[in-house]
């Protein structure tokens, strides 16, 4: 076996199978091999420095070409995870055997964020947001030091401070168009804000091209590859993360309407509407566990041998039952349903309405196949109800699609939990993964079948206009609207 | 600070072992470079050039047979650009499409050679199949914006427009879980690296000609004058680095020279400044592109808009004695078109720096063999990556408000109740600033 056996030709093509671009392997295999003899009498003589946890060059090399060629089975695995369960729960638990106690750990753990969950709900409105927001940054952060850990690449110049500045600029964007929103009233009278507004896009973007110039500035020989997927990584991240939570925070705080008249700023904080889909991932997650662990038999997917069929079913079932009946329970109450008013003279909440066409009791007659079974002819039940249906089964149905595309990341990268943040759990990512999807289903189903474009937005638009084009578009409007038979043309005014 | 450490580390290192360089990233650098300084290592490449130039150019030198393959190519490629602007936006759409498919595959070929991966069960397909699923998504929202009378006649079209964002997030779905059920084990790694580099590549090809799309329908000057002013920039740099060229500019490309860049700034500025003034006097150019419904096809006529109406302006007294006039008529859109070219000049080039940082980092020399002499389209457009967003953010914030047209069509497709609601609210503002006042039957 030659030295550098990794490398070489000689023993590579008793390995690696024939493809396309086979001169290009071993004119590399070649080149890393040659590279790897004369950094090693370069380094020789500067080894005293390489001592401790820093990255030296041929290492980083070396390493960089065994990522490209080799295949998952050469990876190194990740020290396992160190035993972060709080003190008390320890010796509260020093008792049970092992299996019992992780279990113990995982359900007071559950128990424990599904408490949080509501506190922060009944809290209100914008303790949502920032719970949303630090959410969002656990979960960049989670993904960002695998990122690192896979390609050793925590030394890289810039690399972190870059990466947190493109959150940064990213965060900017998205929230810079909901928070002006949130905060009308309080905008309006601010010239600096009115400023930041105007020029939103154009801000934001110089902000981004500044990181991308920072960025290309700082590309140092010999990293080039690292850098372009510390880059590359980084942006998919955010793609994912940001963009996510950005839709949650819409599906909450959309329908808001601005009156212009009184300058009350009426919020449609419908509850409902985020804490449906959320609580029936979670539900699901929970249910598909607990029939997989009484009736579990048939193996679902390779990918997460732990899932089984009758988990699927069994959860998908009882998800469609929970949100079917808790969808009825919150559209009782008008906390849940009601527009928020928020009254900027003395900074308090009220609510109080008159509910939604959605979530007003309707007849609905039972089709002809089931009124036999259930000797119903009719059934009284909020439209709001079968919206959950549909969104209940796609958490069960697409759902865990999330779970196993990150249960195959983590297989890819050999890391048992995303992080160490949740005893018993693992991160924060590992909690969210099946919610990855449903932010953007639930705000793509919101968009086509219940609401139209948002009316303020388009408010906003017309009154951005020059007033020629006012006149224009009123006089359109009129005769579109008598048209119609919605305004009576002998209405004056 | 530990940051900075390693990075001087680095540099030291670079400079003990320079004569490995050769092997490492200079391969990558031009050829002719390596020809002027007596070359060290040949670069292998297919030469590619039709047959019919490599005979007309068969005497010559290799070197000024490179600069005349390149010098054709060029000249070609400006006379297709001019050849599609004149036959119109539509063939110029097509255009812009073909070229970002173009753009596309190459960019995933060079994943594929990256990771070997050419082999990987169903990931040609899933990657076409996300381009398309991408496109799909944004050509849609563009088009039922501009044909939106014509989409609203036919029913299937209707249904389509009105459900668009869940057709498409549905089919990226199925993209989705396509890829999860063909993640293969021991190469789970690799398949979500491919994945990864899809959407980046997605990101960077895809949004950008959606944009230049939008700033086409702006009006094709919005389209031609920002294109022309980075292919100016990158010829004229490239000039006066080749006359007076002498500081290097950024060691990623060792060909760019400072008065390359100075030179290349002052040049495209002024270019800008005539191209708009020739440009801003025809109406095909400034009017905004629309589709006529009558005669199923694009119009591009209208009444030119102040922005491109000629204007006087004051010189200040610093430069009225030097040029000698008192007052100049310019169209204001030759204002907008210094920034323009400011741009294009300063941070353009950042595109291409960070294209040849791509190709040192991934060990190529272009991204493709499409274009002799030049390489593939990606090489062409790097400096381009960057333009359409400035030119479409620049027109969002500094131009145009929303399209009145453009916000009716949202206005129809809303409940009477906020119909009516939104039509008082208007209403009140306008008898507010007095447009309407007493008339009420306007």
């Amino acid at each position: 076996m030659c030295a550098c056996w990794r490398h070489c030709w000689c023993c590579w093509t008793r390995r690696a199978p024939s493809r396309p671009g086979g001169s290009l392997v071993v004119g590399r295999a070649l080149s890393g091999c040659l590279l790897e003899m004369l950094h090693g009498a370069a380094t020789a003589a500067a080894s005293g420095l390489q001592h401790g946890s820093r990255v030296t060059e041929p290492d980083l090399i070396e390493r960089l070409d065994d990522l490209d060629l080799r295949n998952d089975s050469d990876v190194p695995d990740v020290p396992p995870s160190i035993d972060s369960t709080p003190e008390i729960l320890r010796r509260a638990l020093s008792g049970l055997s092992a299996r019992w106690k992780n279990w113990w750990i995982r359900g007071i753990l559950t128990l424990a964020m599904i408490s949080v969950f509501f506190l922060i709900i009944y809290m209100g409105s914008f303790m949502l947001m920032l719970l949303v927001l630090s959410i969002q940054v656990k979960c960049f952060h989670e993904i960002i030091t695998i990122g690192y850990r896979v390609y050793h690449s925590y030394d890289l110049p810039w690399f972190r401070s870059l990466s947190w500045y493109f959150l940064l600029c990213v965060n900017y964007f998205f929230y810079g168009e909901t928070v002006a929103d949130y905060f009308g009233t309080f905008v309006q009278r601010r010239e600096q804000l009115q400023f930041l507004i105007r020029y939103h896009r154009f801000i934001s973007f110089a902000l981004y091209l500044a990181g991308f110039c920072m960025f290309v500035l700082s590309l140092v020989k010999k990293h080039y590859r690292l850098q372009f997927y510390m880059f590359a990584w980084t942006h998919v991240t955010l793609l994912i993360t940001v963009t996510q939570s950005h839709l949650v925070i819409q599906n909450l705080f959309e329908g808001m309407i601005w009156e212009s008249v009184n300058c009350k700023l009426r919020q449609k904080e419908e509850h409902g509407r985020f804490l449906v889909p959320i609580s029936s991932v979670i539900c699901n997650d929970i249910a598909a566990y607990i029939f997989g662990f009484f009736f579990g038999r048939t193996p679902l997917i390779k990918l997460s041998p732990k899932k089984t069929w009758e988990g699927f079913i069994g959860g998908g079932i009882s998800t469609v039952v929970f949100g079917f009946i808790f969808s009825y329970f919150l559209a009782q109450h008008q906390y849940f349903v009601c527009p928020v008013e928020y009254k900027s003279e003395t900074n308090r909440f009220v609510t109080e309405c008159e509910p939604l066409e959605l979530f007003q009791m309707k007849k609905y007659s039972v089709p002809l196949l089931l009124r036999s079974v259930l000797g119903w002819e009719t059934v009284n039940m909020y439209p709001f109800q079968m919206h959950s249906i549909a969104l209940s089964t796609f958490a069960s149905l697409i759902g865990p699609f999330g779970g196993f595309f990150a249960s195959g990341f983590k297989r890819a990268f050999k890391i048992k939990d995303f992080a160490d943040t949740i005893p018993g759990h693992g991160g924060i990512m590992d909690r969210f993964d099946c919610q990855y999807l449903m932010a953007t289903f639930v705000h793509v189903y919101i968009t086509s079948f219940i609401r139209g474009p948002n009316p303020s937005k388009l408010l906003k638009q017309l009154l951005v206009l020059q007033p020629e084009q006012q006149l224009n578009v009123y006089n359109t409007l009129k005769s579109h609207l008598v048209e119609k038979g919605i305004l009576q043309p002998s209405l004056r005014g | 600070m530990e940051e900075l450490q390693f990075w001087c580390l680095a540099q030291e290192r670079l400079q003990e072992s320079e004569s490995e360089n050769k092997l490492d990233g200079e391969t990558a650098s031009d050829s002719e470079s390596k020809s002027e300084f007596g070359g060290s290592l040949p670069v292998p490449t297919s030469d590619d050039t039709p047959e019919v130039l490599n005979r007309a150019l068969s005497n010559l030198s290799s070197r000024w047979k490179n600069w005349w393959v390149r010098g054709i190519l060029t000249l070609a490629m400006i006379t297709f650009f001019f050849i599609i602007i004149y036959l119109g936006p539509m063939v110029l759409m097509m255009i812009v499409m073909c070229v970002q498919i173009k753009c596309f595959h190459e960019i995933i070929t060079i994943g594929y050679n990256v990771y070997h991966s050419y082999d990987l069960p169903w990931f040609r397909t899933l990657s076409w199949y996300f381009l398309l699923c991408v496109n799909y998504f944004f050509y849609g929202e563009t088009v039922t914006d501009y044909f939106f009378t014509l989409v609203q006649r036919e029913e299937p079209l209707r249904i389509l427009s009105k459900y668009h964002r869940f057709i498409s997030f549905a089919l990226y779905l199925t993209g989705f879980c396509m890829f999860v059920l063909s993640l293969v084990k021991k190469h789970y790694r690799l398949q979500f690296y491919m994945f990864g580099w899809t959407h980046v590549t997605l990101l960077i090809v895809v949004t950008q000609s959606h944009l230049i799309i939008h700033n086409l329908f702006e009006g094709m000057i919005w389209f031609i004058v920002p294109i022309s002013c980075v292919i100016c920039n990158d010829i004229m740099a490239y000039m006066f680095g080749f006359f007076f060229g002498r500081t290097p500019l950024i060691k990623l490309s060792p060909k760019k020279t400072w008065e390359g860049f100075i030179g290349g700034f002052f040049a495209t500025v002024l270019f800008g400044l005539l191209l708009s003034y020739v440009m801003s006097g025809y109406r095909c150019f400034t009017c905004p592109v629309e589709f006529n419904n009558d005669t199923n096809s694009f119009t591009v006529d209208c009444e030119p808009s102040e922005l491109f109406q000629l204007q006087e302006y004051n010189i200040p007294l610093v430069l009225q004695s030097v040029v000698g006039w008192k007052t100049l008529r310019m169209y204001p859109f030759q204002i907008h078109s210094i920034a323009l070219s400011t741009f294009a000049s300063l941070i353009g080039p950042f595109g291409g720096f960070f294209a040849s940082g791509f190709k040192r980092a991934f060990k190529i020399k272009d991204f493709a063999n499409t274009i002799p002499g030049h390489g593939g389209i990606m090489d062409r457009f790097d400096c381009q990556y960057l333009m359409a967003t400035f030119v479409n953010v620049y027109i969002a914030s500094f131009i145009r408000g929303p399209n009145p047209s453009k916000l009716i069509q949202q206005f129809l497709t809303l409940r009477p109740d906020q119909q009516l609601h939104i039509f008082n609210t208007l209403k009140a503002h306008l008898v507010d600033k007095g447009m309407l006042g007493s008339l009420e039957d306007a």
